[in-house]
């Protein structure tokens, strides 16, 4: 299912479907239901900082599509991809920079975060990454809890990082809508959206919930859900009532009259059923996998990607053939019942069954080397001789979570005319022992490992210990 | 768990006369032993029974029959310096985590080797990554004490034997504070009065049950530590938190600490070396996560390197699963700016001088053969085990992970179900 990315506001959910590619040419005679209410409130301003025109040479180059380019050259001209090859002209007025030794990539994608949501420090006040006040809370967005001076952003810039997905807890059933941003610091959440990127909404499978609500408050039984039936008839409640909303305003859409009463959470869930809003499902188990693949068939929407699914390898097949992605650590296991089961090799398994695999972090450690996660999961796939070559590898980090987010028609891979989201590495990135030297986010030099002063300090840690020091 | 040598090893060495099965030749493009031969090119170990008995170069005398394994690198067997591993089955399932007692009328008395199971599923999954000993430490509970750390080896024997009781577990810092009223001055409060109460065992306890700070078990288990017999671990970050521990020494010369996390170390360094007191840190942690680590620097290792500090590397931020990532921990402060050398003895030399554990951690005539044999660098991320020999017995590359593994290697169902896949 491929689906509109560009939200246009103001225009209903049914007209963004039939309205792909010609948004701006929608005749002006349409309904007043088309505005019935702005779907795109809290619009990104972030705009592509300056850049000057760029000449990598003589890098190997992985172009994140698969393919590998020895002695390469790639050209960066007005905050997009220009060129890629193997014997560039610089064009004037361009820097040069002669990267022998060194690889360059497409910038990492980590579709699986809670910078802002659960930033450094993490102290009580914030924690703002779970609404943890009912099981379904579709109606919160994780973009109005990050707080965009967590330190971890600049970490994980330093790491290769340009674009990420943040995410509410797994808490809740349905914990409320994701936010895609641009690793780009700015006083403003704002100033970090992903421009016209689409929104997605986190579900959570398994112990969480159950041992949130069913165990909750210290009392027994807390609430519903309190099992895994619990969990899958609140998921089908909700959808239940979304269907009927989505009902309503289809109905009026198609015949006008009194707009239908307004419901935040049955907005985002009537999204989901529209198309328009990205499914992302924390779920660990194989077996609760496949309910909810069922489960999306039921209610005519698609899951884009099982999230930590450390039995995926289980199933791989299976999610081959449903097409939902699977994003991934490389060996997390062990600290709770539904993670018993993971293995290093689980990542190498999905891909080898020819479904999509991403390498996440859910960590603000993690993402600051998800290179190194993929590099680990990439060779304990070829010891048990599932041999992907590297180029192919690099998939996982940058164009698989580009498409779970949606945007992989402007970023996720070195092809001319996408965003110059560019990673110079000082070596082969799948070695512990390689830094990336220098991350391009739209053709602007973000981080330059040769140029400590210049590294990005947030307000939190301006007159604190360490202040600018190398991190 | 132990597996017979042909099983483990048969796709890496030849195998000569199996008549001398507890004699190996360890063959390897780099043998680092961790001692002045330093990195050994095209090096050789040999191991009779549970001994090195020869570390030298290629030419070096072989016994006859022995078995030969032949590997990229060879190393000591790696020590974890710090985890919970076998102590967990599943962190989130508390019948089966024996790291700390929440709920306990004890607190220094709570010897977590009481708690140690050889056959938890970590044990393997942390062996087969090349760490051949543990120090385990349990967290705290509901006191400012963990109670009593082990020392012991993966090999999952039932048998297996413990160094009990090798250090006693202190949090100090925010973890300290909150466990002992509220603030860090009642968390000092307490380990002093924690102290004398350890030093004026038993004479205290005769009339009375209770010390200032301690009951009569837990003073009885704290009177060897606050008589600097033995080692104290304390978790502590923040500079004056180091600072406070380091005052404590000064004032208590004869005291033996080990501080964890230390992750503002690299501020006091100097002191740290002059007092001689070595601690075990997390490459990883550069975050302010907390306003305990504020200054968290992945140049910690490097720093602390620079200025003589005696340091060990280990998982502390993921120490109840994932001791096995120390080796990647390590890796990264190389990147960081540790020497590699250095980096790799804060996975052997280091924790085996923390921990007093003479003749573990080199490769050096005499010592213990405790040896790991590798396809690459023992540092990279692509690297890993292709042989493990603890106490001059190989070990099985097998772990519940790689079983699971092999059984799901194929989907294919048309005959049988899943269930009756037994690779």
């Amino acid at each position: 299912m491929r689906i509109s990315h560009r939200l246009v506001a103001g225009v209903a959910a049914a007209l963004v479907l039939s309205a792909c590619g010609g948004g701006k040419d929608k005749p002006a005679e349409k309904k007043d239901a088309e505005i019935a209410f702005d779907k795109n409130p809290y619009p990104s301003t972030y705009s592509p900082y300056p850049n000057a025109p760029v000449l990598i040479t003589n890098a190997t180059i992985m172009d994140g599509e698969g393919a590998r380019i020895e002695n390469g050259s790639l050209l960066l001209e007005d905050g997009k991809i220009s060129a890629i090859g193997s014997d560039l002209k610089a064009p004037e007025g361009a820097t040069t920079i002669d990267a022998s030794g060194r690889w360059v990539t497409p910038g990492i994608i980590d579709n699986h975060s809670h910078l802002g949501v659960y930033p450094s420090p993490g102290v009580s006040a914030h924690g703002d990454g779970n609404e943890i006040s009912a099981p379904v809370t579709a109606e919160v967005w994780s973009e109005h809890g990050v707080w965009p001076q967590d330190p971890g952003f600049t970490r994980a810039l330093a790491g290769g990082i340009t674009s990420l997905q943040i995410l509410p807890g797994s808490a809740n059933l349905i914990g409320g809508r994701g936010v895609i941003v641009k690793n780009v610091p700015s006083r403003t959440v704002q100033g970090m959206k992903f421009p016209d990127a689409p929104y997605t909404l986190k579900m959570a499978c398994g112990e969480n919930p159950k041992r949130v609500y069913g165990y909750g408050n210290g009392s027994f039984p807390g609430g519903a859900p309190y099992s895994r039936m619990g969990n899958m008839a609140g998921y089908r409640t909700a959808w239940i009532r979304a269907t009927e909303y989505k009902r309503k305003w289809d109905k009026y859409e198609k015949e006008g009259g009194e707009p239908p009463a307004r419901d935040l959470e049955l907005d985002t869930l009537a999204g989901v059923l529209n198309g328009d809003i990205l499914v992302h499902m924390h779920c660990y188990r194989a077996d609760e996998m496949a309910q909810i693949m069922d489960m999306s068939k039921e209610f005519g929407y698609k899951v884009t990607s099982f999230h930590h699914a450390v039995e995926s390898y289980k199933i791989a097949d299976k999610l081959a053939e449903y097409g939902a992605c699977s994003s991934m650590w490389a060996d997390w296991w062990g600290f709770k019942m539904e993670a018993y089961d993971g293995i290093r090799e689980n990542i190498p398994l999905v891909h080898k069954a020819g479904a999509c695999a991403i390498v996440h972090s859910d960590s603000d450690v993690g993402i600051q080397r998800l290179n190194q996660e993929a590099a680990k999961a990439w060779s304990d796939g070829r010891k048990i001789g599932i041999d992907i070559p590297e180029e192919e590898a690099w998939t996982w980090l940058s164009l698989n979570p580009a498409k779970s987010l949606g945007i992989d028609d402007r970023t996720g891979s070195l092809k001319p005319g996408k965003m110059a989201d560019v990673v110079i590495w000082s070596g082969d990135p799948f070695s512990v022992y390689t830094k990336a030297d220098q991350v391009f986010i739209d053709g602007a030099l973000m981080y330059d490992r040769s140029n400590p002063e210049a590294d990005p300090v947030m307000d939190f840690e301006i007159g604190q210990p360490g202040e600018g020091d190398r991190k | 768990m132990r597996k017979s040598l042909a099983t483990a090893l048969a796709a890496f060495t030849c195998l000569t006369a199996p008549a001398l099965a507890d004699t190996y030749v360890v063959r390897g493009e780099n043998v680092w032993t961790g001692t002045s031969q330093g990195t050994i090119k095209n090096g050789v170990v040999v191991i009779e029974d549970d001994r090195i008995t020869a570390v030298g170069g290629a030419s070096t005398a072989v016994p006859d029959g022995a078995s030969e394994i032949s590997a990229k690198w060879v190393t000591p067997g790696l020590i974890s310096a710090y985890s919970q591993t076998g102590l967990v089955e599943v962190g989130a399932e508390d019948p089966t985590n024996d790291a700390m007692a929440a709920a306990s009328a004890y607190s220094i008395s709570l010897n977590a080797a009481d708690g140690f199971n050889p056959d938890a599923t970590a044990i393997d999954v942390t062996r087969i990554e090349g760490f051949t000993r543990l120090a385990v430490a349990p967290q705290t509970g509901n006191t400012m004490f963990g109670g009593q750390g082990f020392i012991a080896d993966t090999s999952g024997d039932l048998d297996t034997p413990l160094k009990e009781k090798a250090f006693t577990v202190i949090a100090l810092g925010e973890a300290g504070a909150g466990l002992t009223g509220g603030s860090r001055a009642s968390a000092m409060a307490t380990l002093k009065a924690a102290l004398d109460d350890g030093r004026a065992y038993p004479a205290r306890y005769i009339a009375n049950t209770e010390g200032d700070a301690l009951k009569r078990l837990d003073a009885q288990a704290f009177s060897q530590a606050a008589r600097g017999q033995q080692l104290i671990m304390v978790r502590a970050h923040r500079a004056s938190d180091l600072n406070a521990v380091m005052d404590l020494a000064e004032e208590q010369p004869n005291l033996k600490f080990v501080i964890v996390g230390a992750d503002e170390g690299w501020r006091v360094a100097p002191r740290l070396a002059e007092l001689d007191i070595p601690v075990i840190v997390d490459a990883f942690s550069n975050l302010p996560s907390s306003f305990e680590r504020l200054a968290a620097t992945s140049e910690n290792a490097s720093r602390l390197a620079e200025a003589g500090v005696t340091f060990a590397i280990a998982n502390v931020g993921d120490s109840v699963e994932q001791a096995r990532l120390a080796s990647q921990i390590a890796g990264n402060a190389v990147a960081n700016g540790l020497d590699f050398d250095d980096a790799l003895a804060a996975l052997t030399v280091a924790p085996a001088e923390i921990f007093n554990m003479t003749g573990y951690g080199t490769l050096a005539p005499g010592g213990h053969a405790d040896v790991v044999a590798w396809d690459g660098d023992p540092l990279e991320v692509t690297s890993s085990p292709v042989a493990v020999i603890i106490d001059g017995e190989t070990q099985s590359l097998e772990s519940r992970q790689t079983r699971l593994r092999d059984r799901y290697l194929n989907l294919d169902e048309s005959e049988r179900p899943m269930a009756y896949h037994k690779p």
